[in-house]
């Protein structure tokens, strides 16, 4: 990318696989693992997450010079809490079931660890274009790992992607069933868990 | 009676708030690696949920909720002519409350049970930010509890995070012990082991209520 220099690069990358805020940082998991049942309610969780958390990011950044350090928690907190309120009102405007399905997990994105902490540890000391970057990097980071965990619970646990069958009769014909734990909570863990470990063993990240 | 007590074996087995709603994980993931300090932030949780169920469901339903401020005047009721609808509001204030009721929490405790504050420590201000407070709070209004419901639910859904957060501590403690894969440690043996907490926690599911 021509447009970015190198360190606008990393805020952008860094997150998205070698410091993933959900599998390295362990931030935000709260709200991501409820949504996961199907790939549709992940994908719109994983757009509402990143335009949160990127215009949170920049407007906390332009205003880091105004806001006095004893009050900051709870200028962003109001900050966040307009921004998933926009969302929340634009997602029960234009896609009213499923802002039903997600209920109330969208209006929890205000608690989520994710958009808390980059914008007290990254867009309280950076400018304005670069907390940007990093927002969307974030969100993409946080969005990428749900989709994978939606990806296989639907696939597994109902045999379909995005709402298209993919696994062919014929295997059921032959006594294939869908796996009824992967719909319910404890497929999420699992799943999340393993994904976690397969990307640490790729970036080579170790735990004490 | 007996509905209240369905409601609290609901909340703190069936319908546990971390293992079967996933909310509360952040807290839930750093805090567990130690014991005491686990059952801690589990008494906490108790305690501020408990304390703001209540709270948000006054705000909701006298302030807020649709036709709400009917007892001011009555045109604001849902049928009047100047029907006022403010629930778009709930989150921001929702928010507000814990963050007010944990200070209350914080600066009672601190005159009247010195010892119980200082052994919270510093989890008590971070509970604020916490999902399955917030969480809580939004169940209770999309389920349309009424006051004494909503209160019982939000005990059994803080007994349900105590019991939740103390068991994957002990286990925590003695995994500690064991020869896990070295990439594995930490975050990736925690989710795993919820998972299998979480699916004992489904054989709760055939209690009919």
């Amino acid at each position: 990318m021509a447009l970015l220099n190198k360190k606008s690069k990393e805020a952008l990358t860094d997150p998205l696989m070698k410091n993933n805020p959900i599998s390295l940082q362990v931030l935000g998991i709260c709200s991501a693992l409820a949504v996961t049942v199907q790939l549709n309610t992940a994908v719109v969780m994983t757009l509402a997450v990143v335009s949160v958390l990127s215009i949170s990011n920049t407007v906390i950044s332009v205003l880091r010079k105004m806001i006095p350090g004893k009050v900051r928690i709870i200028v962003q907190l109001s900050v966040i809490a307009s921004l998933v309120i926009l969302t929340d009102q634009i997602l029960q405007a234009y896609m009213y079931d499923i802002s039903k399905q997600l209920s109330v997990f969208v209006a929890l994105i205000i608690t989520n660890c994710i958009v808390m902490g980059r914008a007290e540890a990254f867009a309280m000391q950076n400018t304005p274009g670069k907390s940007f970057l990093d927002g969307l990097g974030n969100g993409l980071g946080y969005g990428g790992i749900l989709i994978s965990v939606a990806f296989f619970r639907e696939l597994l646990g109902s045999g379909t992607v995005y709402g298209l069958p993919v696994v062919p009769e014929s295997f059921y014909a032959a006594g294939y069933q869908n796996m009824g734990l992967m719909v319910l909570s404890p497929g999420a863990f699992i799943i999340l868990g393993l994904i976690v470990w397969a990307q640490r063993i790729f970036s080579g990240v170790e735990e004490e | 009676m007996e509905h209240y007590i369905s409601i609290l074996t609901k909340a703190i087995f069936i319908e546990n708030i971390l293992l079967a709603y996933f909310l509360g994980m952040c807290s839930f993931l750093a805090i567990s690696k130690k014991v005491d300090t686990s059952i801690g932030l589990g008494f906490a949780v108790i305690f501020v949920l408990t304390i703001t169920a209540p709270a948000n469901w006054i705000i909701h339903n006298y302030l807020l909720k649709d036709g709400a401020l009917v007892w001011l005047n009555p045109e604001y009721g849902i049928n009047g002519s100047k029907s006022i609808d403010l629930s778009f509001l709930n989150s921001i204030i929702f928010i507000a409350v814990i963050a007010a009721m944990v200070q209350l929490v914080e600066m009672t405790l601190d005159r009247f049970a010195p010892k119980l504050y200082i052994s919270l420590g510093i989890f008590l201000p971070l509970i604020a930010v916490n999902c399955a407070i917030l969480g809580g709070s939004m169940f209770l209004v999309e389920r349309e509890y009424t006051f004494l419901e909503s209160t019982v639910y939000g005990f059994g859904s803080g007994i349900g995070f105590f019991m939740a957060i103390a068991s994957m501590a002990a286990i925590r403690h003695r995994i500690r012990y064991s020869n896990v894969p070295s990439e594995l440690r930490g975050v990736g043996i925690t989710m795993l082991l919820t998972g299998l907490v979480s699916m004992a926690f489904m054989a709760f599911s055939g209690i009919d209520l």
